[in-house]
Formats: C-alpha cells, structure tokens, sequence
C-alpha cells in the first residue's frame, strides 16, 4: 500500500466521463481539472503563472516529450516513463533531479479514469524519484488530432560535483560499463502492439537512475561521460558518443547481457536487441583504474546490479565505434537508418 | 541461449576456418542466395574468416529487392484510393517506386499498414467490410505458403473485400538465369535453408548436374554457413557437383509436403519481371484460376511494365552477383539508406544495406 492508492478521481465521473474540449479552455472545466485532480496530486505546484525557486551553483536543465502507445505497458506506463526519462536525462549530466515541469496535451475523449491513472502515476513516480513537481499545463486537442495522451516534461537539477560529464572529457583507454541487460523497453512494448502481440513475461525496464549514478560520483569514480540508452539502443548511444567526443570506441559483443526471452523476440521478429529501446540503462566511459570501484558500487544497487564491462576507448579510427562479434570477427557499430519501431517512449 | 549460442561458438568458428584453410588449393568463388545470409555474413564476419582463394559473391535473394518498379508503383496508387487499406511487410515500406514509397504515401494520408503476416491483413479485412483490404505479397518460397494459406482461407469463408497484388518470386529460375549467363562467375551455390524447409531440395539436382556446380543447403547462423561454406569446397576440390544438405535440423528432401500442395493450388508458375535483372521466364508465383478473383490487378487494374530507366544504381548487377556492393560509385556517396538509389540499399536483406550497416569502407 502506498501514500497514492486510497486516493480515486475526484472528477465527477458521472458527469464528465471523457475529457472535453473545455476542460482545457480556460473556463470552469478546466479550473475543476486543474484544481481537484493535478493540484490534488502535484501539491508543490506554484499557485501562480511560474513557479519561483531559491538555487545556488551549476544546474542541469532537460526537456523531453512522451508519445508512447500504449499508454499502459508491463511495467510502467506514460506517466512513470514521463518522470523516469526526464529525471534519467538529468543524472546522465551528473546531476540530482529536483524539480519537474509537466505539460500534456489530452485528446477530447480520452476517458477520465485513463487521465486519472496516468497523474496518479506521475504523482507517484516523482515522489519515489524524490523530484517536486512544480509547474504544469494542459491543452486538449479535437478527437482524431492527438493519441490520448502526450506529455512533456521539463527537469532541473543540481551538479554538487566538478566533474565534467561529457563526451569530449572521455579519454583513450577509459573503460565503458553497461549498466544492465538490454532491450527489455522495447520488447515489453512491442508485445502489447496491435498486430504483432506475443506472450512474454518481458516487462520494460523503465526506472530511476540517478542514484546509482551519484553514488559513482560520490566513491569518487572518475565518471568521463554517461548516456542512458533510450531510442536506437545502445548502439546510437555508443556512435553518437564515438562522434561527438571524436573518439573511437570498440566494443565486445559477447559481454553485453541480453536476456533469453529478449533474445528469443528478437531472433523471431528479425530485430538486433542492440538497437532496442531501454529506459532505465546507461553506458559510463569511466577511467580504466576505476573500472572494479565503479562495479563494486553498481551492484550494490538494483536498477544497475547486472552492470558489465562492454567495451573500451581504443586508438582506432576516431568518430566510428567498432565491435568484435561473437565468433571473433570485427565489423562496426552503424546508427541505424529510419526506425526500427514507431514510438516507444 | 539454446539452438543459437552453440552456432555461434568462436572456438568452432576458428576450427572450420582452419579447416577450410586447409583444404582449399584454387581459387573458388561461391554465391550465398539468400539476402539472410549475406546479413548474417557482414554482421559476423564469416568472410573475414575464410581463406583468401575463396570469394562470397551474394545473389539475389532479397525479394523486396527484386520487386519491380511498377508494381511499387501500383500498389501505391491503390494506396492512395479511398476505402482501401494497403497492407505489406515492414521492409516493403522504404523501397523506393519510380516518385515516392509506400511510407511516404501514408504520411501523405493513404492507409498503408505494416502487417507480420497476411492473416493479419485477413483480420483487417473482416474488422472493415466497408473497405477493400490489399495484401501486397512479396516473399521468395518462404512466404508463399502462408499466402496460400491466407488467400484459401478467404476464399472458404466468403471474405470478398480482400485481395492480394502478387510480388512472389522463385529461387531456381533465378539460379538458372544467373548460371547461364556468359559472364557467370559462379563455383558452387549456398542454397537459402528456410526455401528448402518449404520446398525440399530435389529441383537444385538437374540444375547441379546440367551447369555442373554443387548445392549445399544452408542455415543462418555463422557456423551453418561456415560448415555450408567448407562442405561446398570439399565438393569442388573433389570435382563433384552434387546438392548436399548441411540444415538437416530444418530441411527434409522433400521439403513441406502439406505446404508445397497448398502453394500448388493456389499458385501458378508465371513470368516475372526482376528489378534490376529483367524478365526470368516461370520465375513468379502468380494466382491460379481457382483464386483469380483474389488478384487485386482484377480490382484495380493490371500492372503495366515499361523498360527499366537507366539509373545510376548498379542493384541489377549487385543481385547477380558480378559486382559486389562496394564497387558501386555511388555506394555511400550518392546512396545510403537514408537516400537509397535502389532497393538493395533500404531492405533489411539488400546486400548494400549489408555492406553500409556493417562495413562501410571499415576494413577489419
């Protein structure tokens, strides 16, 4: 039982089982919205047009928009995945999430109850990340123009640190960790698409991770670069890291987990796990000397207890990555071209 | 993972190339058929494990790739018809027609979907009486007998809002045409494993023995084609030119007789034109009488074939196997998959999507 499981929609069902047009109007719809169902739920949000917040040092500011469908997913769903990737965002540049900005845009129609599970799941996802909500908006759009439910989120942290977590601080012979097995995300998705559905017990691993991560920085693992493993997998991860810190990176394919039943999806439906969405993975370039150090600390916690060493910073050609496949034989790392799959996060 | 770690076992790998090395005395060049393997090939670097005397050349078994211009073209135009719901695999969406492709013309508002398999287009067809659903069918042997199966089934039950335009296409026509071309440079043939669980192999023994060149058939992981590979050169160092089985845990002689006797009924052998390669005589699977009223062409109207326009893509060739990807000059210049000339750079079995995801002018 948890804080938000006695709460239930405090709308009047009855009167309004669907969003309306006006309920993102202006008027009073959207004033009984505002008040009885995101107030209720976000209570640090600014009675006012912006929120106002004392902070002092460096800070990290991310914004990312969520489309995915379905909405409802094993093992998350938009609201957390809404909070987890914005939060994810900020603590691949190092920092403590803090404070989150939620924005949607509901489709007229959308059912109510739908709209109540998904803020309760926002409400909850921000408070186990520890992250306060703070300003928020709401559009609904004509029946046909939208897809349910898009949000956006804003995030700020803090850097309490002076490492700079980038890809142009990465440097030769640094040491890349992936932090768990991959593709669970993506195939978690896919089972429930319309048309392709197959039974799997694959649920996404959409989760926190910025505590793992600032418990790298605090046993004082020289963390160069950091990079969670979203759209196009841990390949577009690892290339646009290789581009970006002109570098070149080589990986062993053999070392990066996958797990059976990921593999089996993959192997059927013709897809590489190596290009498969996560949400709650990420690669950290760390100096080759802290390699077992930063391991140590990883496994100590559960989002990132599989983390492995994949691979290395190599005097290879810059800008390219380069991988070993599993009989030995090397051929390179390719970002790849149009989408593998439609809307995933 | 069972049934795909131990093929793909490095220390059995490194034992075959030992092996193969050992055995090869001359110079022998060996085509792959089948658009999988060649993936499989580029993704795993079998050839960067393989002798120097012996040369892959990769054939044209990439169905997507083979599909003719114009019947892209027609199945967009019946796309872009109201109350029709075009449904095709995955890989059919990029391919370029002459102007645009199938994605494209959905975000243009046509109703085009992606489909796993036919039947999933017959349901789409039950759920929307209203429209007319069109399975664009492509697919070598081993998507015919679940279009076979589909389109029966339609027929059973009375589903009239629902038809197919036909892309299917042979294998051993298409062997054929390449072994009897004057400039064929082909030694032996690594036959496609997945065509043979459908087929069997008995119709590679008298194209064997009339061009004298063996068979072998072969799976998909990186040992399969190692071991098909090795089993290929024995035979032509020993001067024999027989068809082999190296996928026995998949392939029967015989092949899927319930299968085959379906894809009998429901199709008949026709000529087809090829992208890139032209006409090959019997080379396509077209309706039978008994399932005409299923040709979408009957709907919608027939396919109508110009010359192929010159272009600077050099598919046509890659697909025969007389130059390799690379040795196009537009390769990853001019093409990519972003801007495919041609379709041997968009599918997910096209040899030059091969040759850009996983090699790229990087020699390992």
């Amino acid at each position: 039982m948890t804080a938000f499981d006695h709460f239930s929609c405090p709308i009047p069902i009855n009167e309004y089982p669907q969003v309306l047009l006006a309920h993102g109007g202006g008027g009073k719809l959207m004033n009984m919205l505002i008040h009885q169902m995101f107030r209720a739920s976000f209570p640090h949000v600014a009675d006012h047009d912006g929120a106002v917040m004392p902070m002092t040092g460096k800070i990290a500011m991310t914004t990312d928009s969520y489309v995915v469908r379905p909405l409802f997913f094993a093992g998350g769903d938009i609201g957390s995945l809404a909070v987890h990737g914005t939060v994810n965002d900020l603590a691949m540049c190092g920092a403590i999430p803090k404070y989150l900005s939620v924005a949607m845009i509901l489709e007229e129609g959308l059912p109510m109850e739908t709209l109540w599970a998904v803020v309760q799941s926002i409400a909850k996802t921000a408070h186990d990340c520890g992250v306060s909500i703070i300003t928020g908006d709401t559009k609904v759009v004509d029946r046909g123009k939208g897809d349910g439910i898009f949000i956006n989120t804003t995030g700020i942290g803090i850097i309490p640190h002076d490492l700079t977590i980038a890809p142009t601080s990465v440097q030769m012979d640094d040491v890349v960790i992936l932090s768990g097995d991959i593709g669970r995300h993506g195939v978690a998705i896919m089972a429930q698409r319309e048309g392709i559905e197959f039974e799997t017990t694959i649920t996404s691993d959409s989760c926190p991770l910025h505590i793992p991560v600032m418990a790298l920085v605090e046993a004082g693992v020289r963390v160069r670069c950091l990079r969670d493993l979203t759209r196009g997998g841990l390949t577009s991860g690892v290339c646009e890291i290789a581009k970006s810190g002109n570098i070149h990176i080589h990986l062993n394919e053999s070392a990066i987990p996958v797990a059976d039943e990921v593999r089996g999806a993959c192997e059927i439906l013709g897809l590489d796990p190596l290009y498969i969405a996560n949400e709650g993975r990420f690669i950290a370039f760390v100096h080759r000397d802290d390699v077992s150090l930063a391991l140590d600390v990883l496994h100590r916690h559960e989002a990132t207890a599989g983390a492995c060493v994949i691979g290395r910073v190599t005097d290879g050609r810059a800008g390219m990555a380069t991988i070993t496949s599993p009989i030995g034989a090397e051929r390179i790392l390719e970002m790849f071209s149009g989408e593998q799959l439609p809307r995933i996060c | 993972m069972r049934y795909i770690d131990e093929y793909r076992d490095p220390q059995t790998a490194h034992e075959y190339a030992e092996l193969l090395a050992k055995i090869t005395t001359r110079p022998w060049t060996i085509m792959e058929v089948c658009g999988g393997q060649t993936h499989a090939i580029l993704k795993f670097g079998v050839d960067t494990l393989l002798p120097d005397k012996i040369t892959l050349l990769h054939g044209p078994g990439c169905p997507v790739c083979v599909t003719p211009v114009e019947l892209i073209d027609k199945a967009i135009e019946i796309a872009r018809l109201p109350n029709v719901i075009m449904t095709t695999f995955g890989d059919m969406m990029r391919v370029p027609g002459s102007s645009t492709d199938l994605l494209a013309t959905k975000a243009a508002g046509g109703d085009v979907r992606m489909v796993y398999s036919p039947m999933d287009a017959l349901k789409l067809a039950q759920a929307h009486p209203e429209k007319q659903v069109v399975f664009f069918a492509v697919g070598f042997e081993t998507t015919m007998p679940a279009t076979a199966m589909t389109v029966h089934l339609a027929k059973t039950m009375g589903i009239a809002n629902f038809s197919l335009l036909v892309a299917h296409v042979l294998v051993p026509p298409a062997v054929e045409a390449i072994l009897s071309a004057p400039d064929c440079r082909v030694n032996g043939f690594l036959a496609a494993g997945h065509v043979c669980a459908v087929m069997g192999y008995e119709e590679y023994i008298p194209i064997a023995q009339k061009y004298r060149v063996p068979f072998v058939v072969t799976g998909f992981e990186p040992l399969d084609i190692l071991q098909g590979i090795t089993m290929c050169v024995a035979q032509l160092e020993a001067g024999r030119a027989e068809v082999e089985n190296q996928y026995a845990r998949a392939v029967q002689r015989e092949g899927n007789t319930s299968a085959k006797a379906l894809m009998t009924r429901v199709f008949a052998p026709t000529h087809r034109r090829w992208r890139g390669i032209g006409e090959i005589p019997l080379s396509g699977g077209g309706l039978s009488a008994e399932y005409a009223d299923y040709d979408a062409e009957r709907r919608f109207g027939k396919v109508i074939y110009g010359d192929e326009t010159a272009s600077e893509c050099l598919s046509g060739q890659v697909l025969q196997g007389l130059i390799k990807p690379d040795q196009c000059p537009a390769f990853g210049v001019r093409c990519n998959p972003e801007h495919p000339l041609g379709a041997t750079m968009v599918s997910s079995e096209g040899a030059c999507a091969a040759y850009y995801r996983y090699r790229k002018g990087h020699t390992p």
